[in-house]
Order: C-alpha cells, then structure tokens, then sequence
C-alpha cells in the first residue's frame, strides 16, 4: 500500500451551503469525489489489531474495506462492506460513527479519526451509480419465516435469510416499507430513494413485503405460526409510541410529537405542494430534547419555512444525544440552542392554540445511572417564551399492540420484548430485535440486532428439521 | 392496490362502499376502524367499519364528503382500486351484557352508530335508536337501523321527517317519560357527544362515545390523536376510540380536530406552504 496521507483532518465533507440548503429537502452533504476518497483511504494506518472493527455493531471488515479504496478498487470495497452489512448507503449517512468506528480510530487519538462513515457511504454510492444490480437466484429452501415491522431491524433479518434461501415475508403496518428510515429520518439526511433501493435489493431476493398489515391486529403471532405456516417470526416492530412530558398544555393545539412531525413531513410528504398532508407552519417553532429526532424535526421546521427554530435541552451540549455532525449542521442552519433549560408548561390562547412556554434553566449535578450528568431545576429561574409550534422530541416507547395480542412473550417494565443476546424470546419459534427489546437506539444497533436473530432462526429452523 | 365491489349513495353527500380486503374483513368488528388512501398523494383518513362480509372477503365503509380525502374516495367508481386500505385498527366495542341501550346517531355517525346497535341486538338487548339528521332527504340507514331496534326514532332539525328538533330532545323525552337503560352510545358530530354526555350524567347512565380526532398513522405512532378523558391523556387510536362520555373532555377535542381548517379551506390551492414544487 502507498505511503500513508498524514494529514491531521479528514478531508471535508462537500456540503450544500447552508443559507441554500435550510431552504430545500435536498441532501445535505453531497459526497466524496473518487480523488477525495482515494486521499481519505490513505490516512488509515491498516492497525494490525483493528480497534475501529470492534466499534461496529456489524462487524464491517473497515480496514479492508478501505485499503481497496486506496488501491482505487471501489466496487471491491463495497463488495467487502456487503459481507457483513447489506445497507451501507444508508449506515455510512447515519450511523454515529464518532461512538463507534470512528470513536476507536488511532488516528483519532491525537488528530481527526479516517472518515469512515464518509468513505462507506463512498462506495456505495459509487455501487449505486455505476454498477448495474445482478442478483443471483437463490433456490428456495422451503423454509417460511415472518419478519414485523420494515425498519432496519426486520429489513436486515429479511436481507440475511433471504440470502440463505429462506422465504421471508415482510409485514409493515404503514404503506410503504422502512420504517424510521423512511417515516422518521428526513429526506435532506437520508434520500428516500436511496432506501427504497435496499429495500428494491430484497425484493429482487425474493423478500415479499406487504404493507398495510398491523400485526396483532389483522393476525396475531400465533396465527402466523399456527395457520399461515411460517416456522419462526421475527418481531422488528420498533420503539413507535410517541413519549410526552406530562407537563400542562401538552394537549394544545400546535404541540406536536416528533414522531408526527416527521411522519406527516417525510412520510406523508407535506413539505411537497403535489402531496395532500397539511402540516402547521410555525413561525416561532421550539423543539424539545437534543437527540437526532430533535435535530431532524428542528431542521426540518426551518425548511418548512419556520422564522425561528430553537433547541430546547435540559442538559448541555456536551451531553447531547445526537450525531456530532447533525448538530453542527443544525448550527450552521440557523438552529438556535438554549441548553440547559426544560420546559414546564405551556399555555394557549382562546382557541386553544400554543403560544407561550414557560421554561427553567437547569444547570447539571451528579451524573445519574447513564453516566450524564443529571440536569437540575434552578430554583425561581422560570422565563417565559413566545412559541407557536412546539415539537417533543423526548424519546419513543415500544407499542404495546404485539405484546398485548401475544400470549407469553415476556416484556420488562419499560413495555420492551425480553430477547437474550441470540434474539430469543419467551416464545419458541419468536425472536426479537432492534428498538422493541432496548428501547430507541440507532439504525445500525437495531441492523446488527437483525442479523444476531437471523443466525439464531436459521440455527432453531435447522434443529428443527433435523429431529422432524 | 384495494378493489371497490360495491358503491351506493347513500344521499348526496354519503356514500357506503363495500371494499375487497379479506385480512381485514376477517377480524373487524364493530366499533373498529379503518384507514384509507386513495392514491400515492393522498392522506390518511380513519373510518369506522360499518359492516363486513368475511365470505366476500370485503369491508363496507359509510363516509360524508366534508373535505378533500373523502371527495376523491367518492369519486371512485365500483371495480377500481384505492391505494391503501389497513385495518382493523381500534379496539372493538364493549357491549356484552348489556340488556337495554339507547343507540344515538347524528347524521353521518348513524353510519357508524350502526354497528353497535346490530351487534346489541344480536345478543339480545332491547335497542332504542335515536338517529338526527338536518332534513328529510338526508336520512340515512332506516331500514337498516328499523331491523335492529325495538324502537326507532328519526329526528329533523327542520321537521321535514321524524319529529322536529334533536337527538338530545328525544333523548331527554325518553328518559323523563321513565325509559331506564343500561347504556347510552353516541356517535356522531362532538358537540352531539358533549350534549347527550351532559343529559345521561345526571341520570347515571353509562355512555360510550366513539372519537373521531385527527391522526395519521391509527397504531399508536403519532399521538396526533391524544384526548383528555379522565383527566388523563389517551390516543384514541389505541385507548379508543370508545370511551366513556362522561370522562372526555370534548372541548379540547373540539379546538384539537379544527387545528387544520384553514389549511383544508384552501385545500385546492396551488401552494399550501410557500414552497417552489419539489
């Protein structure tokens, strides 16, 4: 391999210029040229002992990967990504690299880490554009599993059974399959077409997607083992139930969950004059909470045409929830933050309608059991603030549909499904993954959570076979 | 894509189609809802399941045209398709054991009070049905409603047809005259609820409420939905959409479901949000 670029900084990022781009749902950050990817790839050392693979909940086979990038053999490193991970275009936009990968990167210790997430997403735009999709038939093995839920849980599951000759039926309650890829993270993060491709992909591996099925309520677990013959289910349904804060004024009009935001932005495309969704166009918009739901819904509400958009988080920025670059992005914006400071009510006015929050700064105590530490009310801090949208964005909960339509599936307190570390549930034959047995994580938590539980039901569908 | 088999109007501005959706058809039951789209563009709109016929594998709907969703599903003809079609979402009625009801309707939510009282007088009770409409040739349903109650009454706000006045004037007829019941349903426009609410707590009679809130997805994924009932905030989604009338506080259900009438009223227009087209 060519000597090592030692250059102290990743190469930057092109991004739309952000006066531009808080103005339009185009992607944000355009992507590397082959000449910036080639440079990149060159600042990885090749570790012998590898730390930044230890990082990846999908085990990526980085180093590898990247060494074929220096030696300009693009379509091979995607290959190589492909072994372990079947959605690189959508990870290298959304993974947290800075916690995982990148976080262990010896670069990083001194300087800036080897892009990673930049030099996946390379690649894979590179397969994208470039090399024409041939999938090989697989034979059937005439073994039926059920997957719940289209996110990147199930869609991963679904992608590695397939591959192994499974018939995977995939069930999705909205109309179109992705879940939080395509209802939740907007299309200016993660273009949609982009995640109906993978989802494409599947297809062509003979994954059956049906939409507009909401299991537990149009069949039960037990209906898709007992009558529908398939041999094992996987549930993959999420974290979607909204959480509030149970503070007053909630309930007024113009306080949105993030989730319907979102839903109603992305989903159900209201940010486009041809699509029917209404939404309500704040002119003064606070968004509660400091994780990547926080960024996207602020982000968004600037794009929808907001005046002004703020960041409401009880905690500072050193402890926020969300993607580094997300928040840096939403800076650049015009996104305004008032850290260390919660809301505690809302009021409206005759017809029901926000237009005042009432706030109080926090400054930070002890850290509490995530290690952050635990934001505190300063006493007679409240201030008052004009608002006419506010969007809470405090977290989701799993939907409790699936457990309460399901005979012994164990849950804990918090209403997720219990799973050991091989995705197996209370029930045989049932297997969980992704946000519906740890509560909200990320895409790539929930995507290594698939393929744990994919591995499991082939092994359980396999024993079976063999004693019958 | 979802087949129309069957569409009827029912007067000018309602319709019943009966839609070919076998999963669905199978499990609904009464006081379950659907949700439609009727092409990519379209919104999501939530409607209460009027009949099912599990043989046909199709699911019957009622809806009113009132905006620009409803008008375009009513546009379709029998043997074309809708987009989306998902259910049944909800969680049934609760009617075992009661013995006497009083199902109320008010206009367009006759169509959804129906099925609540077939399945009351299915399993036995003594139905009275109380269904108002503005005029007469806007009643709906009674022939249906006739089949399944002990007693009918038809109430116009002009007088056209039945006797003039409300629902919630016949409704207190009956129970000054000594008419006793186990229970009260009503469905129908909210400030109907509110008032039959109003009339049946000072008798103490139980009162079911279906509610109609905006939202988008119907499984709990929003919270566009969430009402006050009991001092505790619901999604009527998957808490309801039945609850108990006496607990609901309708008038902020009232002030949450005008949130996007200004946006409806210029519904056709060109532009909604300022923005060039994507």
């Amino acid at each position: 391999m060519a000597k090592a670029n030692m250059d102290p900084k990743k190469c930057p990022m092109p991004v739309q210029d952000p006066e531009v781009r808080n103005q339009n749902f185009s992607e944000v950050a355009l992507g590397y040229t082959a000449e910036m990817a080639v440079n990149e790839a060159k600042r990885c050392l090749q570790c012998k002992h590898r730390p930044c693979v230890q990082g990846c909940p999908v085990n990526v086979q980085i180093p590898e990967f990247i060494s074929l990038i220096a030696e300009e053999d693009f379509e091979g490193a995607y290959q190589k990504i492909l072994e372990t991970n079947s959605f690189p275009a959508v990870c290298g936009r959304v993974c947290p690299q800075e916690t995982q990968c990148e976080g262990r990167c010896v670069r990083g210790i001194k300087h800036e880490p080897v892009g990673i997430g930049r030099l996946e997403r390379f690649v894979a735009d590179y397969h994208r554009e470039n090399v024409s999709a041939k999938t090989e038939e697989i034979p059937s093995n005439g073994h039926k599993v059920a997957c719940i839920g289209s996110g990147p849980a199930s869609l991963s599951c679904a992608g590695d059974l397939a591959k192994q000759g499974y018939d995977v039926t995939v069930f999705e309650a909205f109309h179109i399959p992705g879940g939080v890829l395509v209802y939740g993270i907007p299309e200016f993060r993660l273009p949609k077409d982009i995640v109906q491709l993978e989802i494409d992909q599947l297809n062509d591996l003979g994954v059956e997607v049906m939409t507009n099925m909401v299991i537990g309520r149009v069949l039960s677990i037990d209906e898709l083992l007992n009558d529908m013959g398939f041999e094992a289910v996987f549930i993959g349904s999420g974290a979607g139930l909204p959480n509030f804060m149970g503070i007053e004024g909630e309930n007024l009009v113009g306080v949105y969950s993030a989730n319907e935001y979102l839903t109603r932005a992305n989903l159900m495309k209201a940010y486009r004059t041809d699509y029917s969704t209404p939404i309500r166009l704040g002119h003064k918009v606070a968004v509660i909470g400091g994780g990547n739901v926080a960024m996207d819904a602020a982000r968004t509400a600037k794009r929808l045409g907001a005046e002004e958009v703020s960041i409401v988080y009880r905690r500072s920025r050193e402890e926020m929830p969300a993607r580094v670059e997300e928040v840096e992005h939403a800076e650049e914006e015009g996104i305004i933050f008032h850290n260390l400071c919660n809301p505690i009510a809302y009021e409206g006015n005759e017809k029901g309608e926000i237009n005042k929050m009432i706030c109080i700064r926090m400054e930070l105590g002890e850290p509490d059991e995530s290690g952050r530490r635990r934001p505190m009310p300063i006493e007679g801090s409240h201030f008052e603030t004009e608002v006419d949208t506010v969007i809470v964005a405090v977290g989701t909960s799993p939907n409790p549909l699936i457990k309460a339509t399901t005979r012994g599936l164990e849950t804990n307190r918090w209403g997720c499904i219990v799973a050991d570390e091989n995705g197996q549930t209370s029930r045989e034959g049932v297997f969980a993954g992704g946000d519906i047995v740890t509560g909200a994580a990320t895409v790539i938590n929930a995507m290594g959570a698939g393929k744990v539980a994919a591995a499991s039901i082939d092994r359980y569908i396999l024993s079976k076979a063999a004693e019958a | 894509m979802f087949k129309i088999v069957k569409k009827e109007n029912l007067n000018d501005a309602v319709i019943r189609m009966a839609i070919e959706a076998p999963f669905v058809a199978n499990k609904a039951k009464a006081g379950q809802f659907i949700m439609f789209r009727v092409d990519e563009q379209g919104e999501r709109v939530p409607l209460t399941v009027s009949d099912t016929d599990k043989e046909l594998g199709t699911v019957s709907i009622i809806f009113q045209i009132v905006g620009k969703a409803t008008r375009l599903l009513a546009e379709k003809e029998e043997g074309e398709y809708i987009a989306d079609f998902v259910g049944p979402l909800g969680n049934p009625s609760e009617l075992e054991g009661y013995k006497t009801a009083c199902v109320i309707g008010g206009g367009v939510g006759t169509a959804i009070a129906y099925p609540s009282a077939k399945a009351l007088y299915e399993q036995g009770a003594k139905v009275d049905v109380i269904a108002g409409f503005r005029s007469k040739d806007i009643v709906i349903l009674e022939d249906e409603f006739r089949a399944c109650s002990d007693n009918l009454y038809i109430t116009t706000d002009d007088g056209t047809y039945g006797r003039k006045g409300f629902v919630t004037q016949q409704l207190t007829d009956l129970l000054e005259s000594g008419k006793k019941y186990d229970v009260v349903v009503a469905i129908g426009p909210v400030i109907v609820m509110k008032l039959v609410s109003d009339i049946t707590r000072e008798y103490g009679i139980k009162t079911l409420v279906s509610l109609n809130p905006i939202m988008v997805d119907g499984t709990g994924m929003c919270g566009g939905c969430r009402v006050t009932v009991a001092g505790e905030t619901k999604f009527a989604c998957v808490d309801g959409p039945e609850f108990d009338g006496h607990d609901v506080d309708f008038d902020e259900l009232m002030k949450r479901n005008a949130i996007y009438k200004d946006q409806e009223a210029h519904d056709d227009h060109e532009c909604r949000l300022g923005l060039p087209k994507h």
